[in-house]
């Protein structure tokens, strides 16, 4: 699998995900999410910032089904799914992700045919070779 | 100056192209070399006089390559665009600013590309950017169509456009492409049977959503219009030229904006309508940068030919096809004739406005030539 080529503005979220937590960078200023993380913020242009955890529940805002030809590893569980999510708390912020059946089940555990756009998911952490990323389950909604 | 100081102030005079196939055995600088050749040869224009070069990144082929090779004179003159695809028209546009304002008399833009039998960017896995494919690589989204297709089953869920839509834009290029000797797909007619029974890319995407690899090299010959009237082709005008690179835009993955929908196309068109003497209305003929056809109808809603989300409904009733509403990528496009990185649409309205396209539209002399949606973009718009 592909793990995150890391910057300097993203490891807070790499590193509160190794902890469990979904957090977000928030401006220190103005309060406001931002997505991706980057060193000011657009709405008020301070460098402050807080990383803020959100609740860990989204919806679907839409999702694709990638087929062959993949990379070897994601070609092993395709087709699968790749999700974006809209998290709850704060709209604006939709973090791609896998809505999978377990935390650490393949990419494929879910049918497709199950996912649909506005789905309620929730987030749950699994660690892929050495890095703990995000991944959704779905919910009753 | 006011926004219109480059209004037909310069002209296309000369196009080149190599010919397209899935491998050719030349290098990417040699296509390079043969494309720019032709296009000065069309324009009866020599190598020594050129002092301007443009081109686009994801190009190979630098301009000090190609000017030593072709014997190019000083040059005063060079840019290249970032963003792929979003680059071709804007290498116009700067070519028509440097020759409008004296920066130099003679440009040369060109695309070289080996895509066909060369390796495909996405499977570079060394080479992801931090920024933002930290945020999607990991999860699967690896290739363009994975990325586009994200956005494209958002577009068919909030305005109801469906397959059908997208199986016209690709019916329009590949009919377009059955009447051109020089595309990839002539004589290889396509049927909605097999588009709707292909194999799946990346769902919502099928195969015939998707643009063609392709191994090919094209080029431009820009002067100023007073020289052009004294080349030996028709001078087709660059009446205006833009770029869009909207605010809070994210390149391909662009999930993050409040609206991710009204993509760089939309800021590209209002910058460039306010240049121009004629609106969508007066396009003749549009060449639309189809790197995937949902491209298409959302870059028809950005580019004012149709409302916010009819541009799935637009393309009903052969509006795309030769005498329709607004006939498309008369070449093929990116999808039928060549995947040169939008550049072949580029040479095709050049075509269109000297009469001489493999599909005429009769007594064309407005076209639109846009680059890729999805990325920060450009376009031009050409009059005869």
């Amino acid at each position: 699998m592909l793990t995150p080529v890391i910057d300097e503005d993203g490891a807070p979220f790499w590193e509160y995900a190794a902890r469990g937590e979904l957090r977000v960078q928030t401006c220190g200023a103005c309060d406001e999410p931002r997505f991706p993380p980057r060193p000011c913020c657009p709405y008020c242009q301070s460098f402050d910032s807080t990383w803020r955890r959100v609740s860990g529940r989204g919806r679907i805002w839409s999702f694709v089904v990638p087929h062959p030809p993949l990379l070897p590893d994601y070609a092993a569980q395709a087709p699968y799914n790749a999700v974006l999510v809209e998290l709850s708390d704060s709209p604006r912020i939709r973090l791609a992700g896998n809505v999978v059946a377990a935390p650490d089940a393949p990419l494929d555990s879910v049918d497709p045919a199950r996912l649909r756009i506005g789905a309620p998911v929730k987030v749950v952490f699994a660690e892929i070779d050495g890095i703990t990323v995000p991944r959704w389950l779905l919910e009753r909604g | 100056m006011g926004v219109a100081v480059l209004k037909d102030r310069t002209a296309i005079v000369g196009i080149g192209q190599t010919p397209f196939a899935r491998h050719l055995p030349e290098s990417e600088k040699t296509l390079a070399c043969r494309a720019i050749l032709a296009a000065l040869d069309d324009a009866g224009i020599a190598p020594a006089e050129v002092d301007a070069f443009a081109s686009y990144t994801m190009e190979e082929t630098d301009e000090v390559e190609v000017a030593k090779a072709i014997g190019a004179g000083d040059v005063t003159f060079f840019s290249k665009v970032g963003y792929g695809g979003g680059g071709s028209c804007a290498t116009i546009g700067h070519l028509a600013a440097a020759v409008a304002t004296g920066q130099a008399t003679v440009g040369v833009a060109w695309r070289s590309r080996k895509r066909g039998s060369g390796p495909r960017p996405w499977t570079n896995t060394s080479a992801q950017l931090a920024t933002p494919g930290q945020w999607t690589r990991p999860f699967g989204l690896l290739r363009p169509a994975d990325e586009i297709g994200m956005l494209a089953r958002r577009y068919m869920y909030e305005y109801g456009a469906t397959r059908d839509h997208l199986f016209n834009v690709a019916l329009a290029c590949r009919n377009r492409a059955n009447q051109n000797p020089d595309a990839i797909m002539y004589e290889r007619p396509l049927t909605r049977e097999m588009y709707m029974t292909s194999r799946w890319i990346s769902e919502p995407l099928c195969l015939f959503d998707n643009c063609l690899e392709t191994d090919g090299a094209l080029a431009c010959v820009i002067v100023s219009a007073a020289r052009a009237r004294d080349c030996r082709r028709r001078p087709v005008y660059v009446h205006a030229a833009a770029q869009g690179l909207p605010a809070q835009h994210h390149g391909m993955v662009n999930y993050w904006t409040d609206d991710p929908l009204s993509g760089p196309a939309w800021t590209a068109a209002r910058h460039l309508w306010k240049q121009a003497d004629f609106g969508p209305a007066d396009v003749d003929v549009a060449q639309i940068y189809d790197a995937f056809t949902p491209l298409v109808p959302l870059s028809l809603e950005g580019y004012g030919f149709c409302g916010r989300g009819e541009g799935g409904a637009f393309t009903e009733g052969g509006a795309l096809e030769t005498g329709g509403r607004l006939p498309i990528n008369t070449g093929g496009g990116g999808l039928s004739e060549a995947y040169v990185h939008g550049f072949n649409l580029i040479t095709e309205g050049v075509k269109q406005l000297r009469g001489d396209s493999t599909a005429q539209v009769p007594g064309a002399s407005t076209c639109l030539v846009t680059a890729g949606e999805g990325v920060p973009t450009s376009a031009v718009l050409l009059r005869t």
